[in-house]
């Protein structure tokens, strides 16, 4: 019997992994704003705003953990230039943003101030728009998606594979980071956009702006794994891990691996670009060094701290490193790097599947359970 | 315009037509068989940094015919599989399957949607998946991505799976991830993943390498049973697995066909046992 595709979608996680799913919008969405809002900041159960946002940050970067673990852990391709899309997403939303400032910016002009700084007198074609929230809302995915749609189409006809595409996406981000350094690419230079004010008319920095970009982005993290676990459960996700670790074969029975290596990583640079422009509001900033080839590294080195090929790997592996990515660099700033360093060594050495293989080791040796 | 397509795109503009597109069930094209030959390979050369691969290789298969290849490493054998796959585009000459079908200008995936199944040398099947998931992927079915993100196995698709693994004799293994199995039972579960794919012509590799005496003849039973529906191509060093399966011989040398004929007569011919003794 031919099955709806809701079903389809909600049989795709287990009873345990719904209930979670559950719990955790319950907390984000229910329990975090009443601590925040409701109990005296003296209280030792209040959520502090600066919790807020780090744990809001977080949030945006397991969505990216995610989207590269569908392009590295299922389809064998790693990327080192997902900050590309990430960054892509944020300038995007950073363009509403810097809209929203109006004449409050310090040169009290309608056009941004590093345009006004540049003596510019109108704005440049590509900002027509974006003081709408919805044209730029589709051009935080749809951005992303050409910029992944045109490079993915070249590299993967040309059948560029392994380390070779990895130098490739480092190439890319760099390259773009360098155009996005220039004054003249109209996106305000090294500084980028900064000073944010209002989303909607609505004050950035109130308490419940805050709590709305942390439930967005709290939901969007849950409809990301739901929309991943359904994909890679589908017959495609099958095509998929099947073109890693066999293309050839996958050729000769006649699927053309092309498209869907290249429907893989389109989605997976939406997914970036999403998860960016939820970002930037939350942290107030985005400028071109979000597109530097270590911080897309660095998202690599999540999803293998994490462990690859699982879905919560990547969630729990973003979380880790940069929870103590915000201990190590107020305690030991010099020393961030290094640790980091260290980290990928040891967890490639010692942990090949991350720490949900290590969860999963530890608990098979505890004997068969009853 | 034509000459941008296809370079700078790389889209071939006359291959945009629906019958060419990958996936496309029901239209695509009928095979010609009208001659007879499903396979004629003519006058292919294909050299790697001047060694000549293929030289000037001329050859034609029947429709329902069971050919094996033999001849010494290095002869060609592979690679004239990987000039018919598409793996390998000839330096010269053109391969026709059936009577319009030119393959030396379609792609792998466009080439097997058009009828052509292969065995590789060292069994190549999905490991992580189980058994049961690698055939479901081989089958034969509609193979673009918007149909396999909402594909599901239909009650008749699920039988003929099942049919198949009691063929091949893996059907206790059907959940097993097929990384696990015996190296002669992989063997069995890629010729498996060929018939489900329902290709008219299948090219196999060195099908019973690995395989015991028992496994190699009921091998040959079953490639017996499959040719008249099918054409098979079939490469092998196993002498008496050849002797079981009769049909034509055909002994590749340095590239071309030395000699054909039945068994008995290659056996005998003085040039083919001066090119497996050596000079």
């Amino acid at each position: 019997m031919e099955k709806s595709f809701t079903l389809r979608v909600l049989k795709s996680l287990n009873r345990k992994s719904w209930l979670a799913l559950g719990l955790f919008l319950a907390v984000t969405l229910v329990v975090v704003p009443v601590l925040h809002l409701l109990v005296p900041p003296e209280s030792a159960f209040h959520v502090s705003a600066y919790a807020i946002t780090l744990f809001g940050k977080i949030m945006c970067y397991a969505i990216v953990a995610v989207a590269m673990d569908l392009i590295w852990g299922y389809g064998g391709i790693l990327s080192l230039g997902h900050g590309l899309f990430f960054a892509l997403g944020g300038y995007a939303f950073g363009m509403y943003l810097m809209r929203q400032i109006g004449r409050d910016g310090s040169y009290q002009s309608d056009l941004p101030d590093f345009m006004v700084f540049l003596d510019w007198k109108k704005l440049p074609w590509y900002w027509s728009g974006s003081d709408s929230l919805w044209w730029v809302a589709f051009l935080v995915i749809v951005v992303p998606a050409i910029v992944a749609f045109i490079f993915g189409y070249f590299a993967f006809r040309s059948r560029i594979k392994g380390v070779y595409f990895s130098i490739i996406t480092q190439a890319l981000t760099y390259a773009a980071m360098l155009l996005f350094f220039r004054n003249e690419t109209g996106f305000g230079g090294n500084n980028g956009f900064t000073d944010f004010k209002r989303i909607l008319g609505y004050s950035i920095t109130s308490p419940d702006m805050r709590l709305v970009l942390f439930g967005l982005t709290a939901l969007m993290l849950a409809a990301t794994l739901v929309f991943a676990r359904w994909l890679v459960t589908s017959k495609f996700g099958r095509v998929l891990t099947a073109i890693r670790d066999a293309e050839s074969r996958v050729m000769f029975i006649g699927y053309n691996p092309l498209w869907y290596k290249l429907f893989a990583w389109v989605i997976s640079a939406i997914l970036c670009g999403i998860a960016g422009a939820l970002y930037v509001p939350q942290v107030g900033i985005i400028n071109p060094s979000e597109m530097s080839p270590a911080n897309s590294i660095e998202i690599a080195i999540w999803v293998a701290v994490g462990g690859r090929g699982t879905l919560i790997g990547p969630v729990i592996g973003a979380s880790v490193v940069n929870l103590a990515k915000s201990w190590f660099t107020v305690s030991f700033p010099e020393y961030w790097l290094f640790f980091l360093g260290l980290l990928f060594i040891l967890v490639t050495l010692l942990l090949p599947h991350g720490l949900v293989g290590l969860w999963k080791t530890l608990r098979q040796s505890r004997g068969p359970r009853t | 315009m034509r000459e941008f397509l296809r370079k700078v795109v790389g889209i071939d503009p006359e291959k945009c037509a629906p019958e060419y597109r990958v996936g496309y069930p029901g239209k695509q094209r009928m095979l010609d068989l009208s001659h007879n030959v499903i396979l004629y390979l003519d006058d292919i050369s294909v050299s790697f940094d001047g060694f000549k691969a293929l030289n000037k290789l001329t050859m034609a298969i029947d429709a329902g015919e069971l050919r094996c290849i033999i001849g010494p490493n290095g002869a060609g054998k592979t690679t004239m599989m990987d000039v018919i796959t598409g793996k390998t585009r000839p330096d010269s000459g053109t391969a026709f399957f059936g009577q319009s079908i030119d393959l030396t200008r379609l792609s792998e995936p466009e080439i097997a949607h058009a009828g052509v199944g292969r065995k590789f040398q060292k069994p190549t099947i999905f490991q992580q998946h189980s058994v049961f998931e690698n055939l479901e992927l081989a089958m034969k079915t509609d193979k673009r991505v918007r149909r396999s993100l909402l594909a599901r196995l239909r009650d008749e698709e699920r039988d003929r799976v099942a049919d198949t693994l009691r063929q091949i004799r893996l059907d206790t293994e059907a959940e097993r991830p097929a990384g696990l199995l015996s190296h002669g039972q992989k063997q069995w579960l890629e010729i498996g993943m060929l018939l489900v794919q329902e290709p008219q012509l299948l090219l196999l590799d060195e099908p019973v390498a690995g395989m015991t005496d028992d496994e190699t003849m009921r091998t040959a039973e079953l490639f017996v049973s499959l040719a008249g529906q099918h054409s098979l191509v079939v490469v092998e060093h196993d002498m008496a697995f050849i002797k079981e399966l009769g049909g034509l011989v055909t002994v590749l040398h340095e590239g071309s066909v030395l000699a054909e004929g039945d068994l008995d007569t290659v056996q005998n011919d003085e040039r083919v046992i001066e090119v497996y003794l050596g000079r």
